[in-house]
């Protein structure tokens, strides 16, 4: 009898579960799983209305194009690049404000800002000092030196990069700071009693305990680099310096077109590719956990 | 080592006024550009200069944008249109759904779980071409339903909510439970009123992220329908006066929402962890 019981609860529970999480599940169903095995089936398919199957013809024809070339080329050195400047930069700071600083709130406060504020705005800001009349090059000027039409050119790309560490460190600064305040103090009582230096006692203590959180940083930012076209079109529109030419501007310009084969396609490689990076950076953590 | 103590904290001062003057600076110079008239911010323009401090002070910019041109309050009222359900809607169905992750056993849990995050994980060069698939298929293409329910649906909200419904104990509900109270009473009664931080904190970070909407709109909205956030890249650049203007406007609702939930806000992004 109790059994009975606990097998009907048991399916009770299943079923309002599903009622709570019901909403969301549907929505997610609805507007991605479907629609993303839709595309699944145009990746292998050619043709208009009446599909045929082509087997892998157009992942070919797509890693060949060579406008994908140079947006996975350009994104993943925006990755290589801007990632691991953010952390190190977010980090840094974070230690700085950590170390019993006066006035840390008003810092925390005043450097979580531009998490805030829209980039459609500030844009503007950024365009008047990068201009070939701006500010930047007025100082250049000053020391002799003319500069050039920064968005015309490569230098887009190092701007998109100062634009992405502007806007993303201070999201980054708040989840070190939970990270560290994670770490018992007794911690650093206890080296600094046997002698530890501060130096030895970050290497020792502080940077073994903060690789979970480095890792979840990692990752975030990776996910904020991948969005960073948000930032290159308000930048330069939808036909940026072919430096800032990233994996959306591609997509776009296909979406013009409407050619859903090379999209889909496009989108089911990047999928593919994140998904993977993301499950090796899980595993490795893992390892790495304490 | 109490003068080298001095030196590292100047430097250490140094550093945060920096940045902390990096981080205000634009937006500083912003406000005060838009208080020039056009001619004063396109001379500056012209002649390299930095200039900050208006020599005539006018609020022309403003008056132009809110009353001589109806474009802006146009663009403004569609970024309110498309941001305001999205919002509403992902707190309600992430409360839902975070309250089954995190405080119910059902089947196949973990795996969906997981699906969700992937979900979230993803740039939109992935979940842009399903969501216009199945926009056109149903014919919403050009519509805000097409921007705004795939916003509703976002995983994140869901994720920030369970990771935060995971701190509460359960004991707490198995308490409930013994006394006889069902799963609405146990979410309306005991969980919500302990959440309102993480509501709010979920509302500022879906509130600044589709403010923002680049993406979506450009692909989905036709040019009437476009919001203040992809109309601001396109006003012309003999018009930055008037750009400052409509920029400090645009960042009003941004700033009003983190100044009023900061706190929540910051205690909500130190929830979400993947663990």
């Amino acid at each position: 009898m109790i059994k009975i019981e606990n097998v009907n609860s048991k399916k009770r529970e299943n079923i309002v579960g599903y009622i709570f999480a019901g909403p969301s599940i549907v929505g997610f169903v609805l507007f991605f799983v479907i629609p993303f095995l839709i595309s699944i089936v145009y990746c292998f398919t050619q043709g208009v209305g009446d599909l045929q199957f082509v087997g892998f013809e157009n992942f070919v024809d797509l890693f060949q194009n060579s406008a994908f070339q140079l947006a996975v080329k350009n994104t993943i050195l925006f990755n290589v690049i801007s990632v691991p400047l953010v952390i190190v930069v977010s980090l840094g700071v974070t230690l700085i404000l950590n170390s019993k600083i006066k006035k840390a709130s008003f810092f925390r406060t005043v450097l979580t800002f531009p998490l805030v504020i829209p980039m459609a705005s500030v844009i503007f800001v950024w365009q008047v000092f990068f201009a070939q009349t701006g500010v930047v090059n007025g100082i250049l000027l000053k020391l002799g030196i003319v500069g050039p039409d920064y968005l015309q050119t490569g230098w887009s790309f190092f701007i998109l990069v100062f634009i992405y560490v502007w806007k993303n460190s201070g999201y980054n600064m708040i989840i070190f700071l939970a990270g560290l305040n994670n770490i018992p103090k007794e911690y650093y009582e206890a080296s600094s009693i046997d002698g530890c230096s501060k130096t030895k006692a970050f290497f020792k203590i502080t940077l073994p305990l903060l690789v979970p959180t480095i890792f979840f940083v990692f990752i975030i930012s990776i996910i904020n680099s991948l969005r960073i076209y948000r930032e290159a079109y308000l930048l330069s529109g939808q036909y940026p310096d072919s430096s800032i030419y990233m994996l959306q501007h591609f997509m776009n310009n296909n979406f013009t077109n409407l050619n859903y084969q090379r999209l889909s396609t496009a989108s089911v490689i990047v999928f593919v590719f994140v998904g993977l990076a993301v499950y090796y950076l899980f595993k490795l953590q893992k390892k790495y956990e304490v | 080592m109490k003068e080298k103590n001095k030196i590292v904290s100047v430097l250490e001062y140094t550093v945060l006024i920096i940045f902390a003057f990096g981080a205000l600076f634009p937006v500083i110079y912003m406000v005060s550009n838009s208080f020039m008239g056009e001619e004063e911010v396109n001379a500056a323009l012209q002649n390299f200069k930095f200039h900050i401090i208006p020599d005539c002070f006018t609020m022309i910019q403003y008056y132009t944008i809110l009353i001589r041109k109806p474009d802006f309050l146009l663009r403004f009222w569609n970024s309110v249109i498309l941001t305001v359900p999205i919002v509403i809607g992902q707190i309600g169905t992430s409360i839902f759904g975070a309250y089954a992750f995190a405080k119910i056993e059902f089947k196949f849990k973990q795996q969906i779980f997981f699906m969700f995050i992937l979900l979230m994980i993803m740039p939109y060069q992935v979940t842009l071409v399903p969501i216009y698939i199945i926009m056109k298929k149903i014919n919403l293409v050009g519509s805000y339903a097409s921007v705004i329910l795939p916003g509703i649906f976002s995983t994140f909200g869901v994720f920030l909510m369970t990771q935060f419904l995971k701190s509460i104990p359960d004991e707490q509900c198995e308490a409930a439970k013994v006394d006889g109270a069902s799963h609405i009473q146990i979410l309306f009664k005991i969980i919500m009123p302990q959440c309102r931080g993480a509501v709010v904190s979920l509302a500022i970070l879906s509130f600044v992220d589709n403010w923002n909407m680049i993406e979506q709109p450009l692909i989905l909205l036709g040019n009437e329908k476009q919001p203040l956030s992809t109309f601001l890249s396109q006003i012309n650049n003999n018009e930055l006066g008037m750009a400052f203007a409509c920029g400090v406007m645009f960042m009003m609702p941004s700033i009003f929402v983190f100044l009023n939930g900061e706190k929540q806000l910051l205690q909500g992004i130190q929830h979400l962890d993947m663990k």
